[in-house]
């Protein structure tokens, strides 16, 4: 009886630190091992990479346009200003400062009548007709540039210009950008049902490749749960496997979609230079880069999970 | 009390009785024969003392311990308190004599000197110390049994169960197993050693439990 407690006792004698630090070297173990499997098999794991990959890469790539598109949207120059137009002998300069203090607004300039008058006789060659009035029929302008750039925000702060004294009209050209904005809205909407759309099928796709797993190493599994495995040990290299799956595609998406900036940028600058923009491309900054990787290693591990939860406890000994 | 039946019966879907309200008890130290023609109910019995079946009705203790009140995330304690051969050895191919026999303290957590020293003792046991490095393939019958054997007794259970050890085996491998055995026997271990080899169960006079149809008559 003695004898039995002692030996029972040895094969219980790991301590809680002795557990953890075993659970944390299993993990490093078996994180370790599985890319080493996938590597050694690297035709087919690149296959699987590259399903990920390019189902990750085309959300991305259309993201990137968008969120550059959505910045231009703000660049153009003169689309996004407001013009204050003055009741004759009003106080410009009082007016400009109280209007450059106002939060919303991030600059304002004056335009006297007679600069008005001045440039549109340089820019269009009319002045002579303008001469002929018996006076300068331009008001003097403020003009105003927003900080926020939304429809909502513009004719918010459209209405509270207008109440100023001296404001005689408010004048914004909305609909343009009320237009742009809708289409960005679309797009961004397009994008995120593309995007969810083809995370569902990384994560299908992560799935099947993992129950393939599962039932190649059926044998395996029955003869490490009848040594006493842990449900969690059995699930730990399948979940190490979706996490890299997940992440070799979202390196290759990666690589994609720096390939394409690359092809896309001289185009696009040049077309852009024809607006009179100074515009480059913006590639995947690091926090953009970050969220790549992690949506690509959640997909990987749920994928995994998936799999591991509907398939793993169906295998048992017997 | 290692083991202990307590009328246990176990009906498999279909409706086939594969035990009835069997009976018996296993003392700490004690070694004994399961016998009974194949489909007598001895891979049955085994099975429900590591929990691969659940029985119908009755109750399993082992190590006192009622298996019955253990939900499922309690069975990898109990397998690795009992050590199991199987007929078929059931090795892993892919990888080495040293790491098939690791695999219990693999997944129990031990730590890699650990698990070194164990294996190695438990490898040269069984007379396999120089085969460490081999794969089970390139191993005799005999040999890959005994890496069963080293694999089940690793991690010093204090059950030890064989199902068929020396089926295949020719009369002098069989007689060395069964000495094996008994070493494992005589250091405190519970064996319980299923066989239809009546001849074998002869020879080494120990206690005979007899399946017939599910039911236990000696």
């Amino acid at each position: 009886m003695v004898k039995q407690q002692t030996k029972g006792a040895s094969t219980h004698s790991l301590g809680v630190t002795d557990k953890v630090r075993s659970v944390g070297a299993h993990h490093r173990e078996t994180c370790i091992k599985t890319l080493r499997d996938l590597l050694a098999s690297w035709a087919t794991s690149l296959m699987t990479w590259l399903v990920i990959g390019i189902a990750l890469a085309l959300p991305a790539i259309l993201y990137l346009l968008l969120s550059n598109a959505t910045s231009l949207g703000g660049g153009f120059d003169g689309s996004a200003r407001i013009n204050l137009y003055l009741e004759s002998g009003s106080e410009a300069q009082a007016l400009l400062a109280e209007i450059r203090a106002l939060d919303e607004v991030e600059t304002a300039k004056y335009i006297s009548a007679d600069e008005a008058l001045k440039s549109f006789e340089a820019e269009t060659g009319f002045g002579n007709i303008l001469l002929s009035l018996p006076r300068n029929p331009l008001p003097d302008v403020i003009e105003a540039k927003p900080v926020e750039l939304s429809p909502a925000a513009l004719r918010l702060l459209t209405t509270r210009l207008s109440s100023f004294t001296g404001v005689e009209r408010v004048a914004i050209d909305l609909e343009w950008i009320e237009r742009l904005f809708a289409l960005l809205a679309l797009g961004e909407r397009f994008v995120t049902t593309l995007a969810l759309f083809l995370s569902l099928g990384v994560v299908l796709a992560i799935g099947n490749t993992i129950r393939l797993a599962i039932e190649n190493r059926r044998s395996e599994i029955e003869i490490i749960k009848l040594v006493g495995a842990t449900d969690a040990f059995v699930r730990r290299p399948f979940l190490y496997l979706g996490f890299w799956y997940g992440f070799g595609g979202a390196l290759v998406a990666w690589l994609m979609v720096q390939a394409s900036l690359i092809v896309l940028s001289g185009p696009i600058e040049q077309l852009l230079d024809s607006y009179q923009n100074q515009f480059s491309l913006n590639g995947l900054d690091i926090i953009t880069t970050f969220a790549l990787f992690g949506v690509g290693i959640g997909l990987g591990v749920s994928g995994a999970a998936i799999a591991v939860s509907r398939h793993l406890h169906t295998i048992e000994p017997g | 009390m290692s083991i202990r039946f307590d009328q246990v019966s176990k009906r498999y879907e279909g409706g086939r009785e594969a035990l009835s309200r069997v009976s018996f008890e296993l003392a700490d130290d004690e070694m004994a024969f399961l016998t009974g023609h194949s489909g007598a109910g001895k891979s049955t019995l085994m099975k429900l003392i590591i929990m691969m079946e659940r029985p119908s009705q009755g109750q399993v203790f082992l190590q006192n311990q009622n298996l019955n009140r253990l939900s499922r995330r309690h069975i990898p304690q109990v397998r690795r308190n009992v050590g199991v051969v199987f007929q078929n050895h059931q090795l892993l191919f892919d990888r080495t004599v040293f790491d098939n026999v690791a695999l219990p303290l693999t997944v129990a957590g031990y730590q890699p000197r650990e698990i070194g020293r164990r294996v190695r003792a438990a490898l040269s046991k069984v007379g396999l110390g120089d085969k460490e490095t081999r794969f089970p393939v390139a191993l005799s019958g005999g040999e890959q049994q005994r890496v069963g054997i080293a694999r089940a007794v690793v991690n010093k259970p204090p059950v030890l169960l064989a199902d068929e050890p020396t089926g295949n085996l020719d009369p002098d491998l069989s007689a060395e197993i069964m000495n094996l055995f008994q070493q494992f026997n005589q250091v405190g271990v519970t064996v319980l050693i299923a066989t239809h080899d009546l001849e074998l169960v002869r020879r080494m006079g120990l206690r005979q439990l007899t399946l017939a149809n599910g039911q236990l008559t000696g």
